[in-house]
């Protein structure tokens, strides 16, 4: 199988901050895959998928590896990092409108990069534009070609964002809380657009979000991600049924359950980990239930494989153990 | 039973010629808690604003303790209803500290001891005294809209409305807070009126929920009944649309075809 | 003074903030801050400073130059012109002080007003600002002064009328920009009066943004008057002033002794640039706290 994204061991640092924004992140994406990046706000999932089109925080020192399509993005030159963005990784955002021009119709926004980047002639490039608005489930292409953002929803803005990213006719498409600002119902709609796409045209996809139960009904894959490190990562199937970081229990405890019994939420206490704070040993020990003092707070727990998972917890052997049949959710 | 706590009746409101309410009706018993369930343009958040007096209906009563709210002094009127807002980072004062911001409710409402008053209300929603002497700036999302639950508290109004007053929360974040409006309820058997398009967390909170979709009800009942058999084809794709295992998104992208079609 | 300190702990932090605020400053913000303290005392401190009486001419002694006796020489009518810097400073920045102190107060509650009843009435108060916009501040001034005739005061009523738009403009839409925050509407359901949250609680929002605003309007307005007294339509000498030593002056400038007229100049450019970094500096500051909130 083909790797579409390999980062390894990537840190991101930088002067002033209290701990690194990311730190020792491992991760990869296949050919055809879907793979779920889910954190809170602060854990670092947005600037881990930003690094895969070799955007770096500015001022950051980058230390590690970030292989995309082929190609180390990490301290990469202006043609290679061109090459990445215009032909093999595309990006979509949480708000669709916040990436388009909302004086310019969709299909001037469309067809510019075809004919500018893609060096398209006019006609190919509207042919295109029409071909990829279809694709992404709009009703009406040619129409819409003529209108302008505002005429359209935020659900059907996001399709044609999708539409946009895939005028670079990309093999991964990174997707960063594309949901996140859309209705539920709507979320349904880009899930099943996201997921024909990567039947159809073998898209790796790298989805960014925080929801857990989005991430394991979606994506093949789940990694889960806290205070700029991975804290577990598992087949989809594996993280819901047997969770093995304390974290992901705790985010798993933190949604109320639509059907079944319903007790009192388990809230993780404490709130994410800042940037400006420092952290010695598990970044996650302060707001652990299971943290045994002198053992969490001095050693950085790494990832280790427990069963189908990867999971960096000190006590992750003993707590497995412990909950063995006690039927978690 | 005796007169409802909140009892609403036909209220319309129309913005031009988009309908964003039309003839919405409910009542919620003492102690009660009811769901607004919606997508965006439901007309949820309008009839939020409406019950907390920011807009005017075009038609139909709102009644809290069976006197018109609309006939109420702005000082009733606030001790009638009260609201937390979505977005904890603008719905407080930049300026004033968390304790000043209590202060400043007690004082307009003329409460005998405040400083107790305002003691008590920071240890119902679990903040502390460094918490107390910070600005909404030196605060995390969970704290400032926890400070806003204590504002809103402040002046021990008879209904509450939670205007989507989780969605912006991080979700280890959401559950304490949930918690901390779960006990609220319990101790002080407020009304609630929780505006929101989570049907698992207004289960949390809620008894009994209203589906609105359009500005109309679309159905109506007791929560648990609403998700284990609901009746209506919108109901049921609210419904199917929260992501769980086994999820189908195309499954669920025909059912919403089929729906916007039939409308 | 340590009792006095010990017993104002409020007064030692704000003391204490104020000298970490200073420190914060960049150079030549400090540098113009220096020069305006430097200018308003020598205002202020006038008559007490000056060695000569600037309204009254030796004319034993006109046009002398750099001197022992006249630090600065004299001009054609043979008063010193250190003291008359002096003096002058004072009519010189009271006039400006005079036109922002009014023109931000009425601008700030017209702005405040506007915005906080919103509709028609701030659609009529627009339309009203609209046309004060097309009156030019020192035509109107001019115009003043051909009415009520030459002074101090004419011109800076008329000047502030003229000012009055601008900041009632910038009230006006940060007013509307605020109002639409939740935390408003939070006061509203609490049932605080429209009063009190436009006057006690909107107003110090935007007041420093306002505050920046008249800084800058203090700048111009020094311009306009100084204008003004150059073409004899302001101050009347004998009052020192500025904009008069330069037009009394142009016949110093053909005896070759410049120094009456360019002293006063160089006096207007320094206050007007001093008063426009800071004004500037605090408008950014402003935007980069909003930007961090």
């Amino acid at each position: 199988m083909n790797t579409l994204l390999d980062i390894k061991g990537l840190t991101v640092a930088m002067a002033g901050l209290g701990r690194p924004i990311l730190d020792e992140v491992s991760l990869a994406v296949h050919d055809g895959e879907a793979v779920a990046l889910v954190g809170e706000s602060g854990s670092g999932k947005s600037v881990t998928a930003r690094t895969a089109l070799g955007l770096f925080p500015g001022g950051a020192t980058v230390s590690g590896s970030v292989v995309v399509g082929g190609t180390e993005v990490v301290a990469a030159g202006p043609g290679d990092l061109r090459r990445v963005r215009t032909s093999v990784a595309s990006m979509i955002f949480q708000d669709p409108r916040a990436g388009v021009n909302p004086v310019r119709r969709i299909g001037d926004f469309l067809t510019e990069p075809l004919r500018r980047i893609q060096g398209r002639s006019k006609a190919e490039a509207t042919a295109q534009a029409l071909e990829l608005l279809g694709a992404v489930g709009m009703p009406d292409p040619p129409r819409h070609l003529r209108q302008f953002p505002h005429e359209l929803s935020g659900g059907m803005l996001q399709r044609v964002m999708i539409a946009y990213a895939l005028t670079a006719d990309p093999r991964l498409l990174l997707c960063d809380e594309p949901t996140t600002a859309l209705d539920v119902t709507t979320q349904a709609e880009i899930m099943a657009i996201l997921g024909r796409l990567r039947r159809d045209r073998g898209l790796g996809i790298l989805l960014i979000t925080h929801d857990l139960d989005l991430a394991a009904s979606v994506c093949d894959r789940v990694y889960v991600m806290y205070a700029g490190r991975i804290m577990e990562a598992a087949p989809s199937a594996a993280l819901t049924s047997v969770p093995r970081h304390p974290y992901t229990r705790g985010l798993l405890g933190s949604a109320p359950p639509l059907t079944g019994p319903m007790p009192r939420l388990a809230p993780i206490p404490g709130a994410p980990l800042g940037l400006a704070e420092a952290v010695s040993g598990c970044p996650f020990a302060a707001r652990c239930a299971h943290v045994v003092p002198g053992l969490c707070d001095a050693t950085t727990p790494t990832l280790e494989r427990h069963g189908d998972s990867q999971v960096a917890c000190l006590r992750a052997a003993e707590l497995i153990d412990e909950t063995q049949g006690e039927g978690l959710r | 039973m005796s007169t409802p706590l909140l009892d609403v009746t036909g209220l319309c409101k129309t913005y031009g010629t988009n309908v964003a309410v039309s003839d919405l009706s409910f009542t919620l018993p003492a102690g009660g808690s009811l769901g607004l369930v919606g997508e965006s343009g439901s007309g949820k958040t309008t009839t939020a604003r409406m019950l907390i007096g920011l807009e005017r209906p075009d038609r139909g009563q709102i009644l809290v303790k069976g006197e018109p709210l609309a006939a109420a002094s702005r000082l009733a009127r606030a001790k009638a209803v009260q609201i937390v807002f979505q977005d904890p980072y603008l719905s407080l004062d930049p300026r004033l500290t968390i304790r000043a911001a209590l202060d400043d409710v007690l004082r307009l409402h003329r409460h005998p001891d405040r400083a107790a008053r305002v003691t008590e209300l920071l240890d119902q929603v679990g903040l502390g005294a460094r918490e107390a002497a910070a600005k909404p700036r030196g605060l995390s999302g969970g704290q400032r809209q926890r400070a806003a639950i204590a504002r809103a508290l402040a002046v021990e109004p008879d209904v509450l409305v939670l205007d989507e007053a989780v969605s912006a929360l991080d979700v280890s974040i959401q559950a304490q807070v949930l918690n901390v409006l779960a006990d609220i309820r319990r101790e002080t058997g407020i009304g609630i009126v929780f505006v929101s398009h989570d049907l698992a967390v207004v289960r949390y909170l809620c008894d009994e929920a209203l589906v609105l979709h359009r500005g109309v009800v679309v159905e109506r009942g007791a929560i648990e009944a609403l998700l284990t058999d609901p009746q209506d084809p919108y109901t049921r794709l609210l419904i199917s649309s929260v992501p769980h295992a086994g999820w189908s998104p195309e499954e669920i992208s025909e059912q919403r075809r089929a729906l916007q079609q039939r409308s | 003074m340590s009792t006095a300190t010990v017993s104002h702990p409020r007064l030692q932090s704000r003391l204490g903030g104020w000298a970490a605020r200073l420190g914060r400053l960049t150079w030549p913000v400090r540098i113009c801050a220096v020069l305006l303290v430097l200018v308003g005392l020598g205002a202020v401190f006038a008559p007490w400073l000056e060695p000569y009486d600037p309204t009254d001419g030796d004319l034993s002694n006109t046009l002398v130059a750099m001197s022992g006796a006249h630090w600065l020489g004299t001009d054609a009518g043979g008063h010193d012109t250190f003291s008359q810097l002096l003096a002058g400073g004072r009519t010189s920045l009271l006039g400006p002080l005079g036109v922002v102190l009014f023109s931000t107060v009425f601008g700030a509650l017209v702005g405040l007003f506007s915005a906080w009843r919103g509709g028609w009435v701030d659609a009529l108060i627009g339309r009203v600002l609209d046309v004060m916009f097309a009156f030019p501040s020192l035509l109107l001034a001019i115009l003043a002064v051909a009415l009520f005739g030459k002074g101090l005061g004419a011109p800076v009523v008329a000047m502030a009328i003229a000012y009055m738009p601008y900041t009632a403009r910038l009230v006006r839409s940060l007013t509307a920009q605020e109002k639409t925050r939740p935390y408003i509407a939070a006061y509203r359901v609490q049932g605080h009066s429209p009063a009190f949250i436009a006057l006690r609680r909107l107003l110090p929002a935007v007041g420093p943004t306002i505050l920046a605003q008249s800084t800058v309007n203090f700048g111009y307005a020094l311009l306009d008057l100084a204008a003004l007294s150059f073409l004899g339509l302001g101050v009347q000498p004998p009052t020192p002033d500025w904009g008069a030593m330069i037009n009394q002056s142009q016949a110093a400038v053909l005896e070759g002794q410049p120094l009456s007229a360019v002293l006063p100049a160089v006096l207007v450019v320094v206050v007007v640039v001093a008063v426009t970094v800071i004004g500037e500096h605090f408008g950014d500051r402003l935007a980069g706290r909003e930007a961090k909130a």
